[in-house]
């Protein structure tokens, strides 16, 4: 339990120092689990030591009982102690698994109406559309901070994870399929974001900044992009689908309606691939740095 | 028409050194060790004694040392990850290019559990368990050579990859659609499918053979519950080896089908369904992982019961939570995928389903407690490594809990916390249990000990250097670090991954220290000799007999009358101060040699490389080959040869020698 401390100490842009309700959330049944197991686990690590010093050969302190194999009680307790605990720990799993579900609406959207965003994850970047909004961008997701957010997500080609750990759950991008997923940043500020299911040779550039601001710089952030710049249309799009690391976040100030469920339709064929076998530069990003 | 299909020169890595001096040091090893030993002309007893041996004792070693061998390998690659992430900080691309890191960190799990720990544990069960039943051999002898060999050809298909072509670079379960041919063109995917289709059959028969040795095989009176716990958890795995690697090889298959023949099994088009892959290769996964942790687990019982001086805690209890583990672990594979949106129930049911294991975990931890207590505990490696596994392995599973709890799974999943978990259990549990069992049955395999001092050095490093490596892993997955960086842009992970490579060279120190510990116990072993065949004082059959065993292990088949066979013999023994009756010796009739398995393997090697280049007349050779050699074994007219009865009697007389009325006198109880 002394560790507890400690570790929330050492994690403080970690999972243990939440920026939302719903990291809030699980942060609470990660340490209600810990320390349910704790009670248990400190104990036996203690009795496991105590015992083999207690009992050591060359300088034993209790008496020998060499047929000592079986005891109805001890049994008992041996059996019991696990399961209490795991019943009780289902508890918490049972609940805590349907008010955390990532495609159950947030309490706050009783209240506000939630933004929504459509996430398809590209090799190796991600594409945030704001279909309400009309706009798009790579790499750098903006949204109003104490405003709930629904994500609609899919994969280009091949599944990713979207992933910001300090606001919460991750989920599966998958390509021909819809993912659903409901989070809400609390606090402004900008939190890490990143793919958590190796996709390829880009992986590891592929994450993104979520910035979450106040309400009025997202509106004001939504009339700066809006209509300036490129267009995000089917053939802008096949672009991006090229295999790619992105240094720089663009946006998109004008969004082809529709897109998105063309390409969760597959209307739009899944990415293409590289075409050479063997890995080498020529199909890997190898990182300019 | 190419003959070599797609293989080219462009196959070799000459842009790359790093593989190719890696692959020129091994190779140019393996040349060394082939030369001189042809030159001190010992091939003929190689060929005789070893690689033809149908002998269960010799199959378990080579096993053994194939896992050490691959130990080796996959450590290396361990190294490569962790110096690259702690090089590629702060902007720095490191020394592995991307698509270099993606096969390191791809063979390393790949190595590390189909050719590391499997046979590891395959050759400890092969080497024990018909010593423990009291009996001569497995029942299918050359099958078990088969299975062995192939095995063996698979890890050779992965090494060559090092060399010629690449290996996958999807991780070690190449998830699709990454893994289909349109993201992944290249031969990587295809040596992975190969080497473990060729491995996965030998794995098979190896289940089906220990199966039908425990349940049709056992020494007279010897009922299921007076078997050493060690047997039971085979028993346990190996029927899960037989529920579960058809899966594997069904899933692989349907893989294969996809990339060579344009089916739509988990593609993205055409309603593939990648999905199913992931549900399919867990739906082995999982048990997999309780295939290596069940006989760890026997290893611990043994050896906690051995060095407590004491009969195993529950012994009943040990039994039904081996069964229990053993059923359950079919109904927990989706905790693998929880970030996949299933929804709240079903995530629910398989979050419940994993803890529930817990519960036959902590019931044989509390078993293992109980045994050592009353007893008197001597702290000999094994049993260092026992005391070091409990204390790691709670931890482990007490994380692997939390990572059961969905919510907190949605955050901990794929990131290094998940890497630092089940690390600490495979590590902790897996390799700790069959370093004991190393540490603790090599005096029955070779007729001499391990050096003591160096066995202790080894422990303490790894240990150290284990927790050293993994605590740090633990704390930057808190703070949201994934897996399989290549490099790392968020530097408030560096303090972490610098520490985290700093382990490595402690557990880099323990691995040296084991190696020491082999060449020195070899260099001494006059001094380190187990004479009596009994040097830890055991309790179950395979003591009983000389150190190293003879071929046909028992002269005379042991009438069982308690749970611990060997401890009731000598307790009778000492009681009468004297052994009991010289009994009328026999001729044993064993299982002749047979180079069965080595030319099988031979022929599976070429097909497999064929397979993955696409030569197809070299296919048709390999697999006729293959096929053909296993039809000349079927014809063979006379598979067994005679031991005389007074070359047995010979062999149980210096064992009597050895056991007389001097060494009773030291076996008396402490009081």
């Amino acid at each position: 339990m002394l560790l507890l401390p400690l570790l929330v100490g050492c994690t403080h842009q970690g999972v243990l120092n939440p920026a939302g309700p719903v990291s809030a959330g699980e942060r609470t049944i990660l340490l209600n689990s810990l320390v349910i197991m704790l009670v248990i686990v400190i104990p036996t690590i203690g009795a496991t030591l105590g015992f083999a010093w207690w009992y050591r050969a060359d300088k034993p302190r209790g008496r020998y009982l060499p047929d000592w194999a079986y005891s109805g009680r001890v049994e008992l307790v041996v059996w019991s102690i696990p399961i209490l605990v795991i019943l009780f720990l289902a508890g918490v799993i049972w609940v805590g698994s349907h008010d955390l579900d990532p495609y159950k609406p947030l309490d706050s959207q009783k209240r506000i109406r939630p933004i929504e965003v459509q996430v398809v994850s590209l090799d190796w970047k991600w594409l945030f559309i704001y279909p309400e909004q009309g706009i798009a961008s790579v790499n750098d997701l903006v949204v109003p901070a104490g405003v709930p957010i629904h994500f609609s997500l899919t994969s280009a080609s091949v599944m990713n994870a979207f992933f910001v750990h300090r606001v919460g759950s991750m989920i599966y991008t998958m390509n021909g399929m819809v993912s659903q997923l409901n989070l809400q940043a609390d606090k402004t500020g900008t939190y890490w974001g990143q793919s958590a299911q190796f996709s390829g040779d880009g992986f590891s550039d592929m994450h993104f900044a979520m910035r979450a601001v106040a309400p009025a710089q997202f509106t004001a952030w939504v009339g700066q992009v809006k209509g300036r710049g490129a267009a995000l249309d089917q053939a802008t799009y096949a672009g991006l689908t090229k295999q790619s690391v992105f240094r720089q976040p663009v946006t998109f100030g004008v969004v082809q309606p529709g897109l998105f469920d063309l390409i969760t339709s597959q209307r739009i064929a899944p990415q293409p691939g590289p075409k050479v076998g063997r890995a080498g530069p020529q199909v890997s990003p190898r990182t300019a740095r | 028409m190419n003959l070599l299909g797609k293989l080219d020169w462009s196959a070799i890595p000459l842009d790359q050194p790093i593989p190719l001096i890696a692959s020129a040091v091994a190779g140019g090893a393996v040349v060394a060790v082939l030369v001189y030993a042809w030159t001190k002309g010992w091939w003929p007893y190689l060929w005789h004694e070893w690689l033809t041996s149908v002998d269960h004792k010799r199959v378990g070693v080579m096993y053994v040392i194939l896992a050490c061998l691959m130990l080796l390998r996959g450590f290396a690659d361990a190294i490569m990850m962790r110096s690259q992430q702690a090089l590629a900080l702060h902007g720095a691309a490191g020394y592995l290019p991307p698509e270099h890191y993606d096969q390191v960190f791809s063979a390393h799990g790949t190595i590390m559990i189909f050719f590391g720990a499997m046979p590891f544990v395959i050759g400890l069960m092969n080497f024990v368990v018909p010593l423990q039943l009291g009996v001569r051999d497995v029942a299918f002898p050359t099958l078990n050579s088969t299975g062995f060999w192939l095995t063996a050809s698979g890890a050779l298909l992965v090494n060559i990859s090092l060399v010629i072509g690449e290996f996958a670079r999807t991780g070690w379960l190449p998830y699709p659609p990454l893994s289909e041919l349109a993201y992944s063109p290249g031969v990587g995917v295809d040596y992975y499918l190969w080497a473990l289709q060729i491995s996965g059959i030998g794995t098979l028969t190896t289940g089906i053979n220990l199966v039908t040795t425990i349940l049709k095989m056992r020494a007279p009176g010897m009922s299921y519950l007076r078997m050493p716990m060690f047997c039971w958890t085979s028993l346990a795995s190996n029927l899960l080896i037989v529920a579960a690697f058809p899966i594997l090889t069904a899933t692989l298959a349907m893989l294969t089908l996809d990339r060579y023949l344009g089916f739509h099994f988990f593609t993205n088009e055409a309603g593939g369904n990648p999905m199913m892959f992931v549900n399919l290769i867990w739906a082995w996964g999982h048990p997999e992982v309780y295939i290596l942790v069940l006989p760890a687990f026997g290893i611990f019982s043994e050896v906690f019961s051995t060095f407590s001086a004491k009969p195993l805690f529950g012994y009943r209890s040990m039994v039904m939570a081996t069964l229990f583990i053993c059923l359950v672990s079919f109904v927990v594979w989706l905790h693998h995928f929880f970030t996949m949106g299933a929804g709240g129930d079903v995530n629910a049911f398989f979050g419940i389903s994993t803890s529930i294991i817990a519960v036959g975990t902590g019931v044989k931890v509390y078993n293992w407690l109980f045994t050592m207590y009353g007893g008197r505990v001597r702290f000999s490696v094994p049993m260092l490594w026992a005391l070091g596994f409990v204390v790691t392995f709670v931890i482990g599973g007490m994380t692997g809990v939390l990572l059961a709890v969905p919510p907190a799974d949605f955050v901990l999943h794929n990131s290094m916390f998940l890497v630092a978990h089940f690390h600490n259990v495979i590590i902790g549990g897996v390799l700790f249990g069959v370093f004991a069992g190393y540490e603790y049955w090599f005096p029955k395999a070779f007729g001499f000990r391990l050096h003591e001092g160096w066995g202790k050095t080894a422990f303490w490093l790894t240990l150290t250097g284990f927790v050293a490596t993994f605590t740090p892993l633990y704390i930057v997955g808190l703070e949201g670090m994934t897996r399989r960086l290549q490099h790392i842009d968020n530097p408030l992970w560096d303090p972490w991954i610098l520490l985290s490579g700093l382990g490595t060279v402690i557990i880099f120190l323990g691995v040296v220290s084991q190696i020491v510990q082999l060449v020195v116990s070899i260099r001494m072993r006059e001094q380190l000799r187990d004479v009596t065949g009994d040097p830890w004082d055991g309790r179950s059959l395979e003591w009983v007999t000389p150190s190293p065993p003879p071929t046909f292990n028992f002269p005379v088949l042991y009438d069982v009358h308690g749970e611990e066979a060997y401890w009731g013999i000598k307790q009778a023994a000492i009681a009468q101060e004297k052994l009991h009756q010289e009994p009328d010796y026999h001729a044993i009739e064993m299982p002749r040699n047979s180079p069965t398995g080595i030319i099988t393997a031979f022929f599976a090697s070429f097909m497999g490389f064929a397979l993955i280049w696409h030569i197809w007349w070299m296919v048709a050779l390999g697999f006729v080959g293959a096929y053909a050699t296993f039809v000349i074994f079927a014809w063979r007219d006379e598979d067994e040869y005679e031991i005389p009865a007074e070359e047995v009697a010979r062999v149980d007389r210096a064992r009597r020698e050895a056991r007389g009325p001097e060494w009773l006198a030291t076996l008396e109880r402490p009081a």
